[in-house]
């Protein structure tokens, strides 16, 4: 599959590629004879790369399948159908041995500080843990000091190591779980909303640790969240769900300054920006009705049931994820893959001249 | 009311230094861990479950008052030589039935043995039942529900089901019958016999509180380092698991001691030579009218049993439920 | 300790909508939470005021007693744990503080009314949405449950939730977050308040939904001149419908001022901080802006100014002097001793 020139501008081989990816999770009827009724469609055919010391950044809103994805890369789900390939190898073939080595390398941030950590464990314990399930990594005589120096990085006190998690704030205990993260120096960190449960004042703490932490050890990030201007900001690329699949993917400037699918148009009009003065200014798109139920997704294109731009064709042939065709021989930003049929620029959205963009919700 | 968080927030964040933690970037790693700032609450340490229960329980009157009957008890379980010299077989027949005397505060019951011997004595049958029968279901509860909450599939359902039957046995009912058949002067059969009807209730409890903690993210965590079944399982739900358990447990060995004394009462329970409340009660329940004091004394020593077991293990759950904090 | 109560308060200080007659009127408001690691001092003197057809918005971080001012200003406070310690709650007139359980309860309700965050906790699961919004029909205003009904399908259309008539008899867990939202607004409107208190309304809700049901909320606001005290910890919600901020940390209110100029121009070094960290355009590469340090303890709260530890401009008087409320502009306060050089872009 083809990516955007943007893709290959910041970073090199790509680490990850995910290929198709599935995860159906079966609806059953019965309590002896369990029958299958249905299934919820989570996550439904997605594709992307994630390319080496890249931040990828996938937003979405609940229950787009974004954490679904997240879990089936750190493997605490198993796809359904389609490959997870790590330096070329799909890892959701690989099992013992081969897997557990392989999940050294891709680490996971959670969302909720409060209940990722044990609370029985010390900070010392918690960081420490990753050794002991692989002790390969680390001779026994050197964990404490390992683990020490791993809290000195995420800006933690080293003596802390003794103490519980319920000693420390959301945002330290955020520190504690990246510290955890890192014991393995993984090269890919899949952080779930890392940020979304903290206070706003430690939100940046958090952002710009993940980002100094990237330099210093050379990760590869894919970020979720639904806090567009977080994502905006630690991102190189962005991908943009909906109801399973991917709607849009590019550079973080191709997607908010030139999106062209209406999902992501509508998503990123509808962010409340914090300026009084762009209060009256800004053409905002305000979707009809909620999301459909993953479970019984309209057929052809997934937005269709809530876009403007709407017609026969979308109910009847699912958009693939491309470059439009209207943008092929661009060479502008507007020239990213964007699963619409009809995709086209908003009269740019956001920007001063933007009188016109409101579109009948 | 999703914001009355703010408060609890301030406890949470409350116990202990964890203003002495802030970060501020550079600054917090150049400050000694002891220093605290003069913001460090008078309160002292931070504590958790355990030690925070145990900070509750020692303040709680219920909780001591029926911790100490239960040494008591324990203690004169394993030497009623300790406060009763008598022996409790020996009968005088002469003094059938007598009321109090020197040397003898309880009296003499039909044989005419030494009611407080007796009661003493009776003693080590109670809690040899109850503390065996309880540590036998909730071994075996636990360890079932547990497996059965972790690992869920067609074993669950199994031992769900298994438990619903076990619930559906009328206990008195059952003992007399399973008991009847066993001619045994021990108080194994008893013992055996609550377990089998004790288990599915501490299961049950069990596989709840997995199932719960199991969906902590923590063991996600856990999972996603590439950690084993064994090492979730033992190291992160297990410790966060156990406190319902331990609390059920509790609250049944003051019921399986009220259990023995019943079955025991019908004849299906422990038999003579054993010496049992239970039977004592049973023995002296025809000559209520005439002479009471032989059923008083073991039934009033076996009341009191009871409920510091089960006063002991309210004051337990209240110190370990959480929701209550 | 300076966070003594009887700190010199300048007059200027006075909220910045008290020149008009006011709809509500907070004076001095001290909630205390007492619990077993000490007292948790959630509220210290706050004045807010609000008039009809106005929104003010209360802007903090979880712990800046920005939620317990609203419960306190309800009723509905947590007692115990929860104390009102002092202050006045003057709602069209009357002291709040000063009245009866009953009274209280009927003021509640049929005067002011409260949206939460959580709108499927705060329904209750086993009735139907039709049965519970006419239940305000049927207390309040003695309706029969037929008239009731009739009313719950009117105001079902009216938040916006299509095929009321066909939905009136489902259950909450049968709506999405959005539509459950709805609700309750609709429920909050019911009995026509002129006062409506959201606490974070729009927090739970996906950002496209968000959006539809702040509109509603400041259409209705509109529609029928009510206040509206915006709870939030969203620097972007307030910058899109509020008439007046008032952003609260550590119990205090430590800077008010008309929406525009607030943003323009902050007067509270942590006004700065907290608009300097939201991730901008311009300065993506580089490091955010962070406030360092943590939200104090509000067992012990730092004497002098509470946000001095956070501070880039602390100073010694700072680290002994709690800053009363000085008047920057008209209808514009702050709490800081320097805030003439934090309006002026001192960092």
């Amino acid at each position: 599959m083809e990516r955007g020139e943007g893709a290959a501008r910041k970073a090199g081989e790509p680490i990850l590629e995910i290929r198709d990816l599935v995860k159906h999770y079966p609806l059953t009827q019965g309590i002896v004879f369990r029958k299958q009724i249905g299934a919820v469609k989570a996550v439904d055919g997605v594709s992307f790369d994630l390319h080496k010391g890249e931040t990828l950044g996938i937003v979405g809103e609940s229950g787009c399948g974004k954490s679904t994805v997240a879990k089936m890369l750190v493997g605490l789900e198993q796809p359904t159908s389609g490959q997870i390939l790590y330096q070329g190898e799909d890892i959701t073939r690989l099992s013992g041995r081969a897997l557990k080595a392989v999940r050294r390398n891709i680490q996971m941030v959670f969302q909720d500080p409060y209940t990722s950590l044990n609370p029985r464990m010390t900070v010392g314990d918690i960081v420490g843990e990753p050794y002991e399930i692989h002790p390969e990594v680390a001779p026994k005589g050197e964990r404490r000091k390992k683990v020490q120096d791993l809290l000195d990085v995420v800006g933690l006190n080293p003596e802390y190591i003794n103490r519980y998690p319920h000693q420390f704030s959301g945002g330290q205990r955020q520190r504690i779980g990246i510290a955890r993260g890192l014991a393995l120096r993984p090269e890919i960190i899949v952080a779930d909303e890392p940020v979304s449960a903290l206070d706003v004042s430690v939100q940046a703490q958090v952002v710009n640790l993940l980002e100094q932490l990237q330099d210093e050890f050379d990760l590869s990030y894919v970020f979720i969240a639904h806090d567009l201007s977080v994502v905006r900001h630690i991102s190189d690329r962005v991908a943009v769900m909906y109801l399973g699949r991917l709607a849009e993917i590019g550079t973080d400037a191709q997607i908010y300054e030139h999106p062209t699918h209406p999902y992501t148009q509508a998503l990123l009009s509808a962010v409340p920006v914090p300026d009084p003065e762009a209060r009256d200014r800004r053409g905002r798109i305000l979707l009809a009705g909620d999301v459909p139920s993953p479970a019984d997704p309209p057929s052809g294109c997934r937005f269709r049931t809530r876009c403007w731009k709407a017609q026969a064709l979308c109910a009847e042939v699912v958009p693939p994820l491309e470059v439009p065709e209207r943008f092929r021989d661009s060479e502008g930003p507007e020239r990213h893959d964007s699963a619409c049929h009809f995709a086209a620029e908003r009269d740019a959205v956001g920007s001063e001249q933007d009188e016109r963009g409101g579109c009948p919700a | 009311m999703p914001e009355s968080y703010v408060p609890k927030e301030a406890i949470t964040h409350g116990d202990g230094g964890t203003a002495a933690l802030a970060i501020g970037e550079a600054e917090s790693l150049e400050r000694p861990p002891g220093a605290g700032p003069p913001s460090a609450p008078p309160t002292g340490k931070p504590r958790g479950l355990w030690s925070d229960a145990w900070h509750d329980l020692r303040r709680n009157p219920v909780f001591v008052i029926s911790g100490l009957v239960i040494i008591f008890l324990a203690i004169i379980a394993i030497w009623p030589q300790l406060i009763a010299t008598g022996n409790p077989y020996r009968a005088d027949l002469a003094k059938a039935q007598a009321g109090a005397e020197p040397g003898h505060p309880f009296g003499f019951d039909t044989q005419g043995r030494d009611v407080y011997t007796r009661v003493v004595y009776g003693a080590r049958a109670s809690i040899t039942v109850g503390t065996c029968a309880t540590a036998g279901a909730a071994l075996l509860g636990s360890l079932l529900g547990a497996l059965a909450g972790f690992y869920g599939g067609w074993g669950d359902n199994l031992l769900s089901r298994t438990a619903d039957i076990f619930f559906g046995i009328p206990v008195i009912l059952g003992g007399l019958v399973f008991l009847s058949v066993i001619t045994s002067s021990t108080v194994w059969p008893v013992v055996g016999f609550i377990v089998l009807l004790g288990w599915p209730q501490v299961a049950r409890i069990a596989r709840g509180s997995v199932v719960t903690a199991k969906q902590n993210d923590y063991v996600q965590a856990a999972r996603a380092l590439g950690a084993g079944n064994r090492r979730m399982l033992l190291r992160h739900i297990a410790p966060n698991a156990i406190a319902p358990v331990i609390v059920v447990a509790t609250i049944a060995l003051g019921t399986y001691i009220a259990l023995e004394a019943t079955l025991s009462y019908l004849g299906a329970g422990l038999k003579p030579p054993t010496v049992s409340w239970g039977i004592d009660i049973s023995a002296a329940s025809t000559y209520i009218r005439n002479a009471p004091h032989m059923l008083l004394w073991p039934a009033g020593a076996l009341s009191i049993t009871v409920l510091a077991f089960i006063m002991l293990g309210d004051a337990v759950r209240d110190a370990l439920d959480p929701k209550l904090r | 300790m300076t966070q003594n109560d009887h700190q010199p308060r300048t007059d200027e200080a006075a909220p910045p909508t008290a020149g008009r007659p006011g709809l509500l009127d907070v004076r001095d408001l001290r909630v205390e939470f007492r619990t077993r690691d000490g007292i948790a001092q959630a509220v210290n003197g706050v004045d807010l005021a609000v008039t009809a057809g106005q929104t003010l918005a209360v802007l903090g971080e979880s712990g800046s007693g920005k939620s317990v001012t609203a419960q306190a200003v309800m009723g509905i406070l947590d007692s115990p744990p929860g104390f009102v310690t002092g202050g006045e709650i003057l709602f069209q007139g009357r002291d709040l503080l000063k009245l009866g359980k009953e009274e209280r309860r009927k003021v509640r309700g049929a005067k002011m009314a409260m949206i939460f965050q959580d709108a499927l906790s705060s329904l209750n699961p086993v009735l139907s949405v039709g049965a519970q919004l006419g239940e305000m029909y049927t207390v309040h205003e003695g309706l029969s449950r037929k008239a009731a009904r009739g009313k719950a399908v009117e105001l079902m259309q009216r938040v916006g939730i299509p095929a009321a008539e066909a939905r009136v008899s489902d259950y909450p867990h049968q709506f999405s977050g959005g539509m459950r939202q709805r609700i309750m607004i609709a429920m909050a409107l019911a009995l026509e308040p002129d006062l409506i208190i959201a606490d974070e309304p729009t927090t739970a809700l996906d950002v496209t939904v968000q959006a539809q049901v702040m509109d509603l909320l400041a259409e209705l606001q509109r529609e029928f001149t009510m206040g509206l005290i915006l709870i939030t910890h969203d620097l972007g919600v307030v910058a899109d419908v509020a008439d007046t901020i008032a952003v609260m940390y550590a119990g205090r209110i430590v800077e008010t001022s008309p929406v525009h100029q607030l943003y323009k121009a902050p007067a509270h070094p942590y006004t700065r901080g907290l608009l300097d960290s939201i991730p901008r355009v311009d300065l993506k590469g580089q490091q955010l802006y962070a406030i360092k340090g943590l939200p104090p303890n509000l067992t012990a709260i730092p004497p002098g100014c509470p946000f001095n530890p956070r501070c880039p401009l602390a100073r010694d008087i700072c680290r002994t002097d709690l800053p009363p409320l000085y008047e920057v502009a008209p209808g514009r306060a702050s709490a800081c001793h320097f805030w003439k050089e934090t309006l002026d872009g001192a960092r």
